[in-house]
Parts: C-alpha cells; structure tokens; sequence
C-alpha cells in the first residue's frame, strides 16, 4: 500500500477518530455568521478527502467539543473544506474566536447529501429560511458551476430581519445569470432593504412550477418547509421530489449515540436530506 | 445434546479458565444478583427465586440446590459489549498548537459470561446489529464483543415481570450462545454451537442424554413458558403507536413518569449514548469519553438553542415509540426482547406491557 492509501485507510477504520486540519481562512460573514477554510494538515488525507454537497463534518474544537457542521464548498471546484457556522452554542462561540493558522479536529464526510444527480436536466427550485441557509448555499454554488445541466432555477430565500440575509452580492450575481429567478423576502424591511418585504413565505407564490418533474431542495424550520412542500405539491410537484435537510443533536455522526433520531431514521446517516415523502408522517409532530 | 452431572459442574469453570477466558457469573449483591468476576462456583446463588413485580425486587432463599433458579438481574450482557463509560480518543497539543489524535483501544481479555438468559442473548443480538453489523462498525465494541465466550442457561422460573415467550425471545435459547445449559437438580443438559465449544466440552466428563431428560427439558421450557402471564402482542405495533401520538395515556403516563432513566439504563436494547469532552487543566491534552444516555434527560434533545422534548409526555412517548415502534424500522423488530426488568426497577412501577396495551389496543 502507498503512503496515502494507508493513512486513509486508517483514518476510515473508526468513525469516531478525528484527523487535524489547519484553518486557512476565516471569513466573517456577518455578525454571528463565520466561515472557517480548513485544510487537513497530512496532504494524503487532504487529497484523498471526497464529499458530495449537503453531507456535513464532525469540526472539534479542542477541549470544548464536536459539532456537526455542513459543508459547502464545492468537492470538485475548491481546494478548502469550507464550512459556514453561526455562532449559536458552546462549540461554535469557541469557533468564533479562532484565528487562521489555528488547528481543529475533523471527522467526516457523513450523511446522505443532495439529490443532484436526479436533478440534472430538471427545474430546480431551492429554498432556504432564517439563518439556515449554509447547507443549500453548496447547492446553489454547485449548480452555479455547472448552470448548462439544469433547467430553469428559482431560489427563494426567506429571512426574518433583514440582518440575517448573508451574501447579498451573491445573490446580486446570481439574479444576473440566465434562466434564473432570485426571490428573496424578509418579514421586517429596513432603510437599504432592496428585497421583498412580506410575511411567512408569501414569495413563494411567485414560483413557478413548469413540469412535475422540477426538483426542490430546502432547509430551514421545520414549519416553513412543511408548508412550503403543500404549497409545491399543490402546484404540480411530487412529493418524493422535494428534499428537506434536517437538523437535530448530532453526537456521534454515524447512527449509534441515539441522539438524532427522526421515528425510525437517523438524521446523521439516513439523512440529513429527505425527501418529503420518507418523513412527512411525522414532519411537524411535535417532540419528533 | 449432552449431560454434565451437577457434581461435575466446577470442571466446566476450571476449563474455561485453563482455556484462559476470565469468567463472569451471577453473584448475590445488596441483595441483587449482579454480574461479576467468578473464582469459584461457591459464589454462584445456589438455591434462590427471584421475586420481581413493578417496582419490586427481592430474592428470596430456597433450599434447592439449583444456581440458576432465579430470573434476570438488574443487568447482563450490556456493561460488558457497551461500556457504561469510556474513552474514545485524546486529543493531545502541543507548544505550536499541533493537534495530535490517540485513538484508545480498549484492553478485553478473553471472557466467559456463565449464566446468560434467551432474553439477553437476543438483546445481544440487537446490539450486534446497532453497534457492528451497520454502515460503521463501531470499534469499541467490537473489541470487547470479540473477546466473549456465551453460556446460557434456559429460564426455569421466570419472574411475574417476565414477557419473553410473548416476543419470541425466550425461555430457552435457541441460538447466539456457545454453550446453552439446561437446569436440573442432578445436573445440566448441554448443548454447544460453536467449535471453541467444542474444544472445552472436550474437556468434560459428558455422558448420552437419555430421553426421559429430552422430555423433562421440553418440560420445563413448557411450564416456564405458562408461568408467563404477562405480554406484549407480538405483531408490529407501530402503526398502532404513531396513530395514536395524541393518545390521552401518554398524559397519564407524563403525571406518574419521573423522568429518572432506570428503564433505560437497564434496558439491555438501549443504545443511547452521549459524548463529552474532558480536558486537563492546563488544556494541553483532552479525552472523549462517551457514556450511556438516555431519551429521557433534557440534553437527549438540546438543540443548540431549545430543547425538542421538553417535557415528559414527550419524553416517555420517544421511549417507547422508539422501542416498541420505529425500531421495526431500523432492526426489523421490536425493542423489546420482553425481560421485565423495565418494570421491575421503575421506582413508580409503570408496566411496558399495560401502557402499550392501553395505547395501541384499540387500535389492533
Ligand atoms: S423494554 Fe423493558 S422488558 Fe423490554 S427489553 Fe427493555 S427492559 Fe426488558
Ligand atoms: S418509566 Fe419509570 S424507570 Fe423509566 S424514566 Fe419513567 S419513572 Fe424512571
Ligand atoms: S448523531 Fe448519533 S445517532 Fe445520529
């Protein structure tokens, strides 16, 4: 065996071992949002690394803990593993405070990401709410770089205060690309708002669903996805074509500490994308 | 099928021990029997009946002279396959800020379980498919289910709270030992599955089992199944539990409930677990530990802001939707392997079988 088929080999052995990676790049994105740029300091593991959009890392923080945190750089196109983390709990507060040139611990790719082979040649819509917009963020950037092998593209993003809107140049950019519809509302408007101002997901009505074939991606509250599905589903779409990405206490990442669970699916490593119709029995139940 | 006379019964440990296995065996604790290193056979219980109700345990003296003529413990096989707590890595830094992973290995040696009930041994079985036979294989526990040697020994008297025959997982057990014994006063049955079993059998003065035996043994495996008078319906509940999410009962259940964990840390099919991160002072060096958690703590279902499960209606009702439902989902089968022990360590003695019942009955 090669130097690097053995150290990947090993690294694989147990799920639970984290390897060291180096951050390369911090970026503040806004005031609690942050993204760390990380590369795993042995370049064997670095090269031999390979994710799909939507599955996410265990990032350690070095005597604080691990947490799950989604990918969204592209597998094929970027060099870094990129993560975009809020600052919400113990472990991502710590992360807030690294500097470039700081060593972190990580484990992973886990988890079942985006359906993007099924979407090729479809109309995809992609649909995020609150601060939850990381995860779809690598399928936007994704189907961006490679915009001739999808249909017509719609990307909804609803926010509740104009603050939580990250990467407004973005979106600026992506509104300029052809055969793409950008709707972005939030439900409290401010002085510089360029965007909609409008309650709940009243955006949404102004999708357009041409064939029941479309794909539609989304994350966020639970609610807002529930309600944005029947909406969809009323216009045409089928059920077993709209993903969810969903988020519960992640602890061990590879279906065994019990803490993730959906009634019968782990959210680490069945999901955390779904179709709608693998989980809409219990979608919105709560204390699911 | 063989026969070892009682008398010849501490040659089966001298050869276990001469084949190098360390042996653990039910023993007589503060009153329990609990699960530990056995030098010699004077420290099994001879001659006592466990008396097992909701909520209640003792052991009561009887002058027979069988080992095993009790139940179930307040645990078996799990502490030894999943540790209660252990270590997974340390994580070591240096001067520069080097990270530097050490994974643990645990240290098992050779173990040889003595007294193993049908009901933990299909409780292993479902660990086995959690834990090792699953998309990642956890390395933890499979150094330490590696390392154990299996003697069962079929259930004679089962407690008040025992339901295995209702899960299809007991009296007798049928596969997943080494050895499988059956009790009787002038000695045991014996039947092995694998050729290390073979090898210490070998070793022991085994003599034809006659038919008469054959028959008693059938027998006793009958009459242990009618003790049974508890039970769980043995088709798939969970259509039955997820329609009735809203069920009244779980509020009943909620008001006498306490929340304390005892079902599912004696839960031989519980797998919760929880990590966490324990660094030294100075922050060089840090150690991941993980420990059994349960669904019935606040932390089970923190979110990074909120807690989904807040209260104990909810907590409860993941319990025993997850046992006695989505698990058909996930293993192809219950949870439940139908112990008892659920009941009988429950400080309020709420009863696994009664609540499902009233949940799901008008529904089947
Ligand atoms: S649910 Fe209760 S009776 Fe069933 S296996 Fe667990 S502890 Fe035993
Ligand atoms: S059911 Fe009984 S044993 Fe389980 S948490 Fe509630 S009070 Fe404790
Ligand atoms: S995070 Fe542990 S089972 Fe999913």
């Amino acid at each position: 065996m090669t130097q690097m088929t053995v150290a990947s080999a090993r690294a694989r052995h147990n799920a639970y071992l984290p390897v060291e990676a180096e951050i390369v790049e911090f970026v503040q994105e806004s005031q609690t949002i942050f993204t760390l740029g990380l590369r795993l300091t042995d370049p064997a593991l670095h090269a031999a690394y390979h994710y799909a959009p939507g599955q996410f890392n265990m990032l350690y923080l070095h005597g604080v803990g691990e947490v799950a945190i989604s990918i969204v750089s592209d597998p094929e196109h970027e060099d870094l593993l990129t993560h975009t983390i809020n600052r919400v709990g113990r472990v991502t507060r710590g992360f807030a405070q690294l500097q470039v040139g700081q060593r972190i611990g990580v484990r992973g790719p886990f988890g079942r990401g985006w359906p993007l082979r099924e979407a090729e040649g479809q109309d995809v819509i992609i649909l995020s709410g609150g601060l939850g917009c990381a995860p779809v963020i690598s399928v936007i950037n994704y189907i961006m770089r490679r915009r001739e092998r999808f249909g017509h593209l719609t990307i909804v993003q609803k926010v509740k205060h104009v603050d939580e809107f990250i990467w407004p140049e973005r979106y600026e950019k992506f509104k300029q690309v052809p055969d793409t519809t950008v709707l972005v509302a939030s439900t409290e408007g401010s002085v510089n708002w360029r965007w909609d101002v409008s309650p709940r997901i009243k955006i949404l009505e102004e999708v357009q669903v041409r064939s029941e074939r479309t794909v539609a991606m989304m994350c966020g509250p639970e609610g807002m996805m529930q309600s944005a599905t029947q909406y969809l589903t009323s216009l045409g779409m089928q059920e077993s074509s709209v993903y969810l990405s969903l988020e519960r206490n992640m602890q061990c990442a590879v279906g065994h500490c019990g803490h993730c669970q959906f009634g019968g699916q782990f959210i680490c490593k069945d999901g955390p994308v779904f179709a709608y119709s693998e989980i809409k029995h219990l979608l919105g139940t709560r204390g699911i | 099928m063989q026969f070892l006379a009682r008398q010849d019964f501490p040659k089966l440990l001298e050869s276990l021990i001469i084949a190098g296995y360390q042996c653990i065996a039910p023993q007589i604790r503060e009153g329990a029997i609990v699960y530990d290193k056995l030098q010699s056979v004077t420290q099994l219980p001879q001659g006592y009946r466990d008396n097992q109700r909701p909520a209640h345990y003792q052991l009561e003296k009887n002058e027979d002279v069988l080992y095993f003529g009790w139940a179930v413990g307040v645990q078996a096989l799990k502490p030894l396959t999943f540790a209660p707590r252990e270590s997974l890595w340390t994580a070591k830094r240096d001067a520069n800020g080097k990270l530097t992973f050490i994974e643990t290995h645990p240290e098992i040696p050779p173990t040889a379980v003595i007294g193993v009930r049908a009901c933990d041994l299909a409780a292993l079985h479902l660990q086995d498919q959690h834990f090792a036979y699953n998309s990642y294989s956890d390395t933890y526990y499979n150094a330490r289910r590696r390392q154990l040697f299996l003697i069962s020994v079929d259930c004679a008297f089962p407690a008040s709270t025992c339901f295995c025959a209702s899960t299809g997982d007991g009296p007798s057990a049928q596969t997943g030992f080494d050895i499988a014994l059956t009790e009787f006063p002038e000695g045991f049955l014996v039947r092995s599955k694998s050729s290390r079993a073979e090898a210490i059998l070998a070793t022991l003065p085994l003599t034809e089992v006659s038919e008469t035996q054959q028959q008693a043994a059938l027998a006793q495996n009958q009459q242990a199944i009618e003790k049974q008078t508890r039970q769980l319906p043995s088709r798939n509940l969970k259509a039955a539990f997820f329609a009735n999410l809203e069920h009244e009962r779980w509020q009943d259940i909620a008001t006498r409930c306490l929340a304390c964990g005892n079902c599912t840390s004696v839960c031989p099919t519980c797998f919760c677990h929880s990590e966490s991160a324990e660094p030294t002072l100075d922050g060089s060096s840090n150690t991941q530990y993980r420990q059994w958690d349960s669904c019935f703590t606040l932390g089970h279902s923190y979110m990074h802001s909120f807690v989904l499960r807040d209260n104990i209606l909810l907590r409860y009702r993941q319990w025993l939707t997850h046992k006695l439902g989505s698990w058909h989902d996930q293993y192809g089968r219950s949870g439940c392997v139908g112990c008892g022990r659920c009941l009988t360590w429950c400080p309020v003695g709420i009863d696994i079988t009664v609540e499902a019942q009233a949940i799901c009955g008008e529904s089947l």
